[in-house]
């Protein structure tokens, strides 16, 4: 277990290197400059490495193995009730048969969301830089039921096989029409909140759902179809965190 | 000792909602035993503790020296160092990313199956390699122009809005098999410990410079580096695949 665990912080140390070495090359070589409080600035990156290393060799250790299989599960054509059916009829499966899928695909991303460690960063500082207007836990919950809604469209969509640019350009389509509306402040931390959804914790089971999917259902192909889930998760989180500003505004004028 | 309980039980909420999920799910729905329950459970420990080490982390290294360094450049008054240094952080924090180098491989595979490109290692190689070049660029440039966007203070809609329609226009050329890789490799750029670096850096540039709002102009950058992955591979795609 201990060696486990130093191979996860052996791994982490060297995804950290190249920024460490651009952002201090940069403060010695560019800037001049010396760090304020260097002792503490190193000791958080410490805790940083650490702490990551903990996180991924935990989430190896207890939640992918079961996250993962129980994608597989209830995927799988058995739990369906579609295998019979599936070599006579297909192409034309019930969609749904599949609703336990699309709750856990709502339930999964909307959990695995709130884990999200980089998310908790991007709202502590809004929450600090807009003077606590801004709720760490409400755009938290925000983010987490954007994800929730897109990967369940997203398992939707890989079941009836409809094009994923359909799904894309109306999506677009929404946040241009509510950047229109949506107060200032959030228009930038909305668009970010897209990318900051999908890191370590959802995409891995994220993208073993998708997989599991395409290539269980009849008339799927994991190729082409097994992708874009991570592109859903990412753009509805726009979307859900704007319409929490347009409706936290219209609350405070009444 | 009390702030470790704090932090920990802090985790644990943070958590929560993956257990109760996968117990439901496990339990009610399959109707299954839950395999190795110490493992899960020493798992999940090590899970929190490991992120209450990350954001105590985050607020005594990360996001000081995110900050710090933003006022350094703007005190500095150099664009082009400025500049520079945006595009290192981006290419430099992306071309090394677990996340990519997986989904460039898993790509190489899809082109090599599907005849797109000649099924044997060295060009498979190439295939993948090219792709993670492409994408650790476009976020290269993608924190470059969000840089000067916070410097110039353009308002980030009609950018971002801009690229959507370039990746809408895109998606009507670029061949099939290359679009769902497109549009994750926009999710994927975005490492853990790159998003709070990168925020601290925005959100330190727009409260150094004058007339400009640390909220409205301060974020932003991180949508720029999951949009240009999205338009490059694309780009990528229609060079590449025949």
């Amino acid at each position: 277990m201990l060696f486990e665990l130093l191979n996860t912080l052996l791994a982490t140390i060297k995804d950290v290197l190249p920024i460490a070495i651009i952002i201090f090359g940069f403060q010695i070589f560019v800037l001049r400059r010396k760090i304020p409080n260097l002792l503490k600035v190193i000791t958080g990156f410490v805790y940083v490495l650490i702490g990551l290393a903990f996180f991924l060799y935990g989430l190896e250790k207890a939640l992918f193995p079961l996250g993962k299989l129980m994608a597989q599960q209830l995927t799988a054509p058995d739990f369906i009730g579609i295998a019979d059916q599936a070599a006579n009829a297909l192409g034309s499966i019930d969609w749904m048969a599949y609703k336990w899928v699309y709750l856990f695909a709502f339930a999964i991303g909307f959990a695995t969301t709130i884990a999200e460690p980089s998310l908790l960063a991007v709202a502590i500082k809004a929450n600090q830089v807009s003077g606590g207007v801004i709720g760490i836990w409400g755009l938290r919950v925000a983010v987490a039921l954007g994800v929730a809604i897109g990967i369940a469209l997203g398992t939707y969509r890989i079941v009836t096989g409809t094009p994923l640019y359909w799904y894309i350009v109306a999506g677009y389509i929404a946040v241009i029409i509510q950047t229109l509306f949506a107060p200032k402040v959030i228009i930038a931390l909305a668009y970010d909140s897209g990318g900051v959804t999908t890191s370590t914790v959802t995409v891995p089971i994220v993208a073993a759902l998708g997989l599991g999917l395409a290539s269980t259902v009849p008339g799927r192909n994991p190729v082409i179809d097994g992708f874009g889930l991570i592109a859903f998760a990412s753009l509805f989180p726009m979307i859900t965190v704007m319409a929490y500003a347009q409706l936290s505004e219209w609350r405070a004028k009444d | 000792m009390r702030e470790v309980f704090t932090t920990l039980f802090g985790s644990f909420k943070d958590l929560l909602p993956i257990i109760i999920v996968i117990g439901f799910f496990q339990l009610v729905v399959l109707r299954q035993p839950i395999p190795n329950l110490n493992e899960i459970f020493i798992g999940t420990l090590f899970v929190a503790i490991g992120l209450g080490l990350f954001i105590k982390g985050l607020e005594m290294g990360l996001f000081p020296i995110g900050e710090n360094m933003a006022y350094d450049f703007a005190r500095k008054n150099s664009l082009f160092w400025l500049l520079v240094f945006a595009f290192c952080l981006g290419f430099g924090t992306t071309v090394a990313e677990p996340a990519l180098i997986a989904v460039a491989d898993e790509a190489a595979n899809v082109a090599a199956t599907g005849n797109m490109i000649a099924d044997n290692e060295a060009s498979r190689a190439d295939y993948a390699f090219g792709l993670r070049m492409t994408v650790a660029v476009s976020v290269g440039i993608a924190i470059l122009v969000g840089v000067l966007r916070i410097l110039r203070g353009w308002p980030i809609q009609y950018l971002i809005i801009g690229g959507y329609i370039g990746v809408v226009i895109m998606t009507v050329f670029a061949p099939a098999e290359i679009i769902g890789i497109a549009y994750d490799s926009g999710g994927v750029t975005t490492s853990t410990i790159t998003v709070p670096l990168v925020t601290a850096l925005g959100v330190g540039l727009a409260s150094s410079i004058q007339g400009r709002n640390p909220v409205i102009d301060g974020f932003g950058l991180i949508a720029f580096a999951s949009l240009t992955p999205m338009i490059f591979v694309m780009a990528y795609g229609m060079m590449v695949l025949n």
